[in-house]
This record gives C-alpha cells, structure tokens and sequence, in this order.
C-alpha cells in the first residue's frame, strides 16, 4: 500500500481507530459499571449475596468495594482494578472472577471456532454458487431456506436438532462437553451446527448479495467482451466481492462470541454463556460486569481488526483517508 | 409474470391461525394453566392429550394455544416502539445533520456494541422487571437499526429534486419533513417493522427461555420449550409443539416482510 500512499496516513488511520475503539469501551465499562448500581436494592447487600449479615461485614464490604466514596472515585477504582486483570470476587462461589472465567473460557472458545469454521466452509461457498445461479429453482430454495434460518431462534433449532440426533437417531451424545480433543468436537457438533445454521443463513445472505452486486457491475461486462475466460473474470468478481464477506465474517466471529449463552444453555455446556445466564439469576455481579464488559471488547476488537483490514485491502478507502 | 403471489398467502395462513390464538385463546382454553400433578407427563396420542402433557400434567396443545398472547403481543409493541423512536430521531438526524446527528449515531454505535439478546438478558434479568420491563428494554435495544435506517432514507430523499423544489417553494422544515419526506420514507418503515416484529419474537422468547419476562407457570412458548428440555425422552411433543409453533410463526414473519421491502424495492426502482 506504500505505492498509494506514505506510511504517515496508515499509521494515522489506525490510531485514530485504536482511540475511538479505546472510547468505546470506556463507555460500554462505565454502564456495566453502573450495574451494580442499576440494581434494585443496597449494593452492599447485594455483593454480599445471602451470606450472614452483620454491620461488621456490611462496613467491610462497603470498604472493600469503596462504596462510600463518591460515584466516579468508585468506578475508577474499579477500572484500575479490571485493566489489572481483577474483576473482584464471584459472589456464588467465593473465588476470583478471572479464575471462575478461565475455567470456562476455552469450551465457549472452541464451541465459537467451531462454529465460525462451519459457517465459512458451507456459507460462503453456497452463497457464490446461488449467486453464480441466480433466480435458479437451487438459488430460490436455499434464499427462502436463509430467511427461515436467520429467524429461527438458536434454542428452538438446537432442542429439534437434540431431539432428532441425539434422541431419535442416538447419533450425537444428548450431554456433556467430551474429554480430549476429538470427544470434545464430537459432543460440540450439534451445539456448533446450531450456532452455525443462524450465522451461516446471514452469511449466505450476505455473500450472495455482494457477488451479485459485483457480477452487474460494468467491469465484469468489459472483461467479457474484451476476452477474458471465464475463470479470470470469476477470479476478479470473487476478489471484490470478499472485501464486504470478510467484513461481515469478522463482525460475526464476535458475535459468536457474544451468541453462545441460548446454545449453552439449551446443550447444557458449561461455558462463558451459561456461567452469564446463571449470574444474571443469582445476581452475582462481579461475574456479569466481567462477562459483559470482556464480551464487548472481544466483539469491538474484532470490528477494529476488520476495519484495518478494509483499509488494507480496499484502495478505495485508503484513497478516501488521505484525502 | 401475471401470477398470484404465492408467498403473501403461505405465510397469512399460519400467521392467521397465530392471530386466533391470540385473540381468542381466553375462550378457547380458559384453563390451559391449570397443573394436574398427579396426571403427570403423558405422552404424545393420550386420549384426550393429543400431543402429551407436560411435567405438571397441563395439556401441551392447550398451553401452545394459551402462549402465542404472550409470545406476539410483546414483540407487537417492541416493533412499534422502536419504529416510533426510530422515525422520530432518525428523521431528525438525517434532517437536521450537525451535532444532532453525531450524537444520534454515537448512541447507536453504543447500542449496536453489544449483541441484543446479552444486554437485554443482563439489564432485564438485574432489573427483575416482568413481562413489561423486558418490553421496554427490548425497544430501546432495537431502536439504534431502526434510527439508522430512518436517518438513511431520509438522507435519500432529501436531496431529491422534489425536495429541492420544495425548499426554493420557500415550504417550512417541518411542513417539508412531515407532508413530503416521511410518506416517502413509510413503504420502507412498515416492511422493516414487519421485520422486527420476526426478531422481537425471537428476541422476547429467547429470554422467556432463560427465564425471564413471564412468571413461572405462565403460559409462554419459550418457557414450554425451557421445562420440556427435560422432557424430551418423555413426552417429546413437549418441546416439539412450541417449538415448531416458534419457527414457523417467525418464518412467515420474515418472508413475507422481505416480500414486502422487495415489492417496495421494485416499485421505488421503477419510478
């Protein structure tokens, strides 16, 4: 890209990006924060949960957590805390948040790899054939397919897919995550496909609305009556239109993230999901704002990856920056 | 091309039968909540019970029949609300620009951050609010699309030529806003709400799933589906029923809302 331009505007253009990324999380830490505020009752009596009370433990609390001092003096220490890597302590179970999340972190990991790794494998592909084929009897089943799969809530698909593979046809275990690496993909499967169904539906959508829109552009109509075979033209249409696919597939790798407490929960597995789902019941605090708070800098880094690599790949963009 | 449309009338017949339920289900079933525990779970093609009963022994049909009030009056209001919101600052944005509009898509990106179903399970689920909170919730998490959306096709219509004459025509903001702008801008509006009654649905029931929005015992489709989880070696129809009833309510939601904006799409490109 140094052809275009000098490194000043690259560089410029990413930080401008890291700082409002940077603001954006402050925002999103500063309302799940208030969380804790947010809810009903004594916040005290709250992080304390329905351990015995006494005024002793409650003066205690109150000091731990600095509830006395004033709002923003609360939420900075607080801060400080969390980009030390201390979320405090879970309420349910007495133990460091970040241990709690450790536990859990690598099998709603693996679950959204998974997941992500299906939904590019069939999506994509599907969505260039259906465009390739356009208004095809293939392409209109598999778009009306789409628009019932991108609706279809994940539990509702995942109890069908649980009853028809794991209770019917006995193929797939009904419980449990697996030990080892193969036994954990083999009881992650129908979790994943679940997962799979509602992003890959969005993705074919999308994949097969920018080929499209590549395939009416002018440029494909000059390459075809100047000549060019058919595989150099595709190999030109597929190269734009991956600019907005890739876009779309970043922004739903942190999605993923972020959708894996319905499928969790309906597989009953333990991850990040369910430990949030839970926390929310029990109203343990710390772990929500943990939860959230490290949800939404997963989903916005990943958005900052993406348009870093929009401005890579797009001389479009790179030319509207500099000017 | 002259043939009747097929999609409108596949997806009005499920939606239709919805429709009844939601209307009527206070007749129809007055008792569907009621628990027969000692009849417990029977399954599927019991006489008298043709789809089972769930653990508390309440006939699975009568409490699919009861769930859709609550399972599509909800999502009713939250497209609604959002949209409300949606033309009101959306129009605004897009008409007044400047800061007005800055700080309207500041709060949508703030908003769109998040994925819906985690904040609303969060704020709702601390708040402990019920069935209306959640409502509420879900509204103000829905409004940042729809506020974009509005801000857009406003945008679009403004530097339209008929705008334009209007403008020299020396008409006021708001006469120009409301008598000339928004009606334009409505086709899209009604098709994108059509939408987010689909998503709501999904939205509202996913919580109902986790628990949250409708009290323990209520009927509810999400909540049928969350209890019969446990029951699918049992009664499977438990699950099966609500769960069909979910995706296919939806389904027919979003085809004929995408019919629509396709309709709305076509006519806008032949003018």
């Amino acid at each position: 890209m140094s052809r275009y331009l000098g490194r000043g505007t690259v560089l410029r253009f990413a930080l401008v990006r890291l700082a409002a990324t940077a603001l954006l999380l402050l925002a999103v830490s500063f309302v799940v924060f208030a969380l804790l505020h947010l809810t009903p009752g004594d916040p005290a009596r709250n992080l304390l949960g329905p351990r015995p009370s006494s005024p002793e433990i409650l003066a205690s609390i109150r000091a731990q957590y600095h509830l006395d001092d004033p709002f923003l003096s609360q939420y900075f220490h607080w801060l400080g805390g969390v980009l030390h890597g201390d979320f405090g302590t879970s309420i349910r179970s007495d133990t460091a948040v970040t241990t709690l999340l450790a536990d859990r972190v690598v099998l709603t990991a693996q679950l959204a790899a998974y997941a992500f790794v299906l939904t590019v494998l069939v999506a994509v592909p599907v969505g260039i054939f259906a465009a390739s084929r356009a208004g095809s009897a293939v392409d209109r089943t598999v778009s009306v397919g789409a628009i019932i799969g991108v609706g279809a809530p994940s539990y509702a698909v995942g109890l069908l897919l649980l009853y028809v593979f794991g209770v019917n046809l006995d193929i797939f275990p009904v419980y449990g995550s697996g030990d080892g690496f193969f036994d954990r993909m083999w009881h992650l499967s129908l979790p994943a496909i679940t997962l799979a169904l509602g992003i890959g539906a969005l993705v074919f959508k999308l994949t097969r609305t920018a080929v499209l829109g590549e395939l009416d552009q002018d440029y494909v109509s000059f390459a075809v009556s100047r000549g060019l075979s058919p595989q150099q033209v595709r190999s030109m249409v597929l190269r734009n239109a991956m600019i907005p696919v890739v876009t779309t597939l970043g922004l739903v790798f942190g999605f993923l993230f972020g959708g894996t407490i319905l499928v969790e929960i309906t597989f009953a597995l333990q991850g990040i999901g369910a430990l949030l789902a839970s926390s929310v019941t029990f109203k343990d605090i710390p772990v929500v704002q943990a939860i959230t708070l490290l949800t939404a800098a997963v989903i916005a880094l990943t958005a900052l990856a993406v348009d870093l690599f929009y401005f890579a790949a797009d001389p479009r963009v790179r030319k509207r920056a500099a000017a | 091309m002259k043939r009747p449309p097929l999609t409108p009338v596949l997806c009005a017949i499920p939606l239709a039968v919805v429709a009844a339920c939601v209307v009527a289900s206070q007749w129809l079933v007055p008792d569907a909540a009621d628990p027969d525990i000692l009849l417990g779970v029977v399954p599927a093609g019991t006489p008298g019970h043709r789809f089972g009963t769930d653990l508390l022994g309440r006939d699975v049909l009568e409490m699919s029949i009861a769930g859709a009030r609550s399972a599509v009056v909800g999502p009713i209001f939250i497209a609604l609300g959002s949209m409300l919101i949606g033309l009101l600052l959306g129009s605004l944005a897009g008409y007044l620009g400047g800061w007005v509009d800055l700080t309207l898509s500041k709060y949508a990106d703030l908003l769109l951050a998040l994925p819906t179903t985690l904040i609303a399970l969060v704020v709702a689920g601390l708040i402990d609010g019920g069935y209306w909170v959640t409502v509420l919730v879900l509204v103000v998490l829905f409004s940042p699309t729809d506020i974009r959306l509005i801000r857009g096709s406003v945008l679009a219509q403004s530097s339209r030529p008929y705008i334009e004459s209007a403008r020299v025509l020396g008409l006021s903001k708001a006469r120009i806003m409301f008598r000339h702008v928004l009606p334009n801008v409505m086709p899209v509006a009604l098709a994108t709400m059509l939408l987010n009654v689909a998503f709501a649905l999904v939205a509202m029931s996913s919580l109902s799933f986790l628990g949250l929005g409708v009290g323990p015992g209520e009927p509810d489709w999400g909540r049928q589906l969350s209890d019969g989880r446990d029951l699918l070696g049992r009664n499977s129809a438990a699950v099966i029923v609500p769960g069909l009833l979910i995706i296919v309510t939806a389904a027919a939601i979003n085809l004929l809302g995408d019919w629509l904006q396709e309709r709305f799409e076509q006519r806008a490109r032949q003018r």
